[in-house]
């Protein structure tokens, strides 16, 4: 309360990007001082009337919850596939929350042939190949095997992927980089079924198989079985939705999305990966040379302002939290940065506590926007010391068009008008 | 309070002293629930092939064969001959991958000829999948291999002749695991 100086107009970086000790200080600052940019004009002068539902009781309690009617636009993007009933996609809305915890509701979806009826008391994991006991375990079992608990994010290797395009897609945040969320799963640690079914030595490989009508498959490395991957049976504390993978599902934290094969229903412990579909002819990055990177598996340091970006417009000059999420398939997050002139001078943001490994770290920045053109970018730096590359740095070596595993910087102008679009900078 | 702590004491030891030797020879923690199952058994799920032939069934079956095939379970989806639409084209692209517009396909972009099989036995037909014979699998195989003028129109493939054909884009391909993967930037 007595700062010698004032955190509001402590300006950190270009444009009017204020220091984040405007948020670590939890507003104790803010109220002592500087309540110049901060505090609210008295526009409204209806006198505060009793409202109705304040008048009469309200409705009984429920089996299972759901949102409020009001935020009935708050809904995945689904797009398909052509010709194809339960083939395609669909994003979360990332620019209509907040946290990092994504709604199981709203987790993004990539299915390759719908989403299975799956009965769990007809379904069960084979553990076989180059082991000493071929196994199969039912999910009563499963449930019965000592659990972790681990919040980490789960991204597609196709997010983003619209900002490849010669053109910046004009759509909101979500529709551009919904393929990502983030859940709290609970699950049996793979390396103990592995250890119990006895691998043989000198296979270093895992083909993981789904019980989908596609039977997705994909391998695996041995090793990252045995080093944090799980059997998923939970997520945000209830059992997996179906379009989540139903009863069971192998997550490999960190790996890019589509590794994590849902309605998981076969590993074989094998000698070389299986080459299949979904690891050659999808999920591999063609080079501007002609030559395709190929098992290509974390998806690396990334981070997206949330807001302000397309559709959500300011409305009026004055200070703004600007907000987003870093994660990488590497680590934790070390910082991020924010920029609002285009990437000529960064700020660092605040990171909401807990920054978690392999998870989605929420940041914020104060931003005083002065009402006139802007650019607002955001760059996350891992514990590695892997930097977020811009847009272009990332199509050097990979060209203007479609490819998966872009994690390079977005960019959102925010116009004179307050409204905001998708920019290439 | 302190007879109280001491008798804990006693206690902990008395567990670690009887568990240790026990759990020391098998998984500590986990409870064996694991059900064996016979090597055939499994073999009845298994659906995998490696790109080396390993899994690949008996059969056989020719481009001749496959082509009335395909124009019975796959034209709808992906068009006479393979060109595609309204699905993925499975034919045609050899030169396209500098190209602004790649045109990636079973001929111009698979690496592994055995992908073809594996792929079609567990997922196609998209509405009927895993209702072809080995040999309606082979013969598909076959033909899609031939369009792209990899094989001979009348080559047959089988578990034997499968693994040996070489893709065109089989060099072309540059394993980012375990070199790239598994690091940071920096």
């Amino acid at each position: 309360m007595t700062k010698t100086t004032n955190p509001v107009h402590e300006v950190v970086a270009g444009n009017g990007l204020l220091h984040r000790r405007l948020f670590l200080t939890q507003g104790a600052a803010v109220v002592g001082g500087g309540l110049s940019l901060l505090a609210a004009q008295p526009v409204d002068a209806e006198p505060l009337a009793v409202p109705p539902w304040m008048k009469a009781p309200g409705t009984h309690m429920s089996a299972y919850g759901s949102p409020s009617k009001y935020e009935a636009a708050t809904q995945r993007f689904v797009g398909g596939t052509p010709n194809v009933v339960g083939s395609g996609v669909s994003f979360t809305p990332h620019h209509k929350l907040h946290g990092t915890i994504t709604p199981n509701s709203l987790h993004f979806e990539r299915h390759h042939s719908g989403v299975p009826d799956i009965d769990p008391a007809a379904h069960k994991l084979l553990i076989h190949g180059a082991v000493r006991r071929s196994l199969t375990f039912t999910v009563d079992s499963l449930l019965r095997y000592p659990t972790v608990t681990r919040i980490q994010f789960l991204e597609c290797a196709g997010n983003s992927g619209g900002n490849l395009s010669p053109m910046p897609p004009q759509a909101p945040c979500g529709m551009i980089h919904g393929l990502m969320s983030c859940s709290e799963w609970t699950g049996v640690p793979l390396a103990l079924l592995l250890e119990e079914a006895g691998v043989e030595k000198g296979n270093e490989w895992v083909l993981a198989e789904g019980a989908d009508a596609a039977a997705m498959s994909r391998s695996v490395p041995l090793k990252k079985l045995m080093d944090d991957a799980m059997i998923a049976l939970y997520q945000n504390g209830e059992r997996l939705r179906p379009e989540n993978g139903y009863p069971m599902r192998l997550f490999l934290p960190g790996y890019e999305g589509n590794m994590n094969v849902k309605w998981l229903r076969r590993l074989k412990v094998v000698n070389a990966p299986t080459m299949t579909r979904d690891e050659t002819s999808h999920y591999t990055d063609v080079l501007l040379n002609g030559k395709a990177l190929i098992l290509t598996y974390p998806m690396e340091v990334k981070s997206v302002i949330t807001s302000p970006s397309t559709g959500l417009a300011l409305k009026g000059a004055g200070v703004y939290e600007v907000t987003g999420l870093a994660w990488s398939g590497l680590g934790k997050i070390r910082r991020v940065e924010v920029s609002a002139d285009g990437g000529k001078t960064w700020g660092q943001a605040a990171l909401n506590e807990p920054v978690l490994s392999k998870s989605f770290t929420r940041f914020r920045m104060a931003w005083h926007w002065s009402g006139g053109p802007a650019t607002l970018m955001s760059r996350a730096i891992d514990e590695t010391g892997a930097v977020q590359p811009t847009r272009a740095s990332f199509i050097v070596e990979r060209g203007e068009r479609q490819n998966y595993h872009n994690n390079s910087i977005q960019a959102w102008a925010v116009a004179a008008s307050g409204e905001v679009s998708n920019v290439y900078a | 309070m302190s007879t109280r702590n001491e008798c804990i004491g006693v206690f902990a030891v008395a567990v670690c002293a009887a568990a240790w030797p026990t759990l020391a020879g098998a998984q500590v923690g986990a409870p064996g629930l694991g059900q064996p199952v016979s090597v055939a058994d499994a073999a009845a799920w298994d659906l995998s092939i490696q790109p080396d032939g390993t899994g690949l069934p008996a059969g056989s079956g020719t481009a001749a064969t496959g082509a009335q095939l395909f124009a019975t379970h796959c034209i709808a989806c992906h068009g006479a001959g393979g060109v595609g639409q309204p699905n993925d084209k499975l034919v045609g692209g050899q030169g396209t991958l500098t190209q602004f517009q790649q045109v990636r396909t079973v001929g111009s972009y698979w690496p592994y000829a055995t992908t073809i099989f594996d792929y079609i036995r567990r997922a196609m037909p998209f509405q009927a999948p895993e209702s072809l014979t080995n040999d309606q699998v082979y013969a598909l195989t076959a033909y899609l291999l031939a369009e792209n003028g990899i094989i001979k129109a009348g080559d047959t493939m089988n578990a034997q002749t499968l693994p040996q054909v070489k893709m065109p884009n089989r060099d072309g391909f540059i394993m980012a695991y375990p070199k790239r993967a598994d690091r940071g930037r920096r």
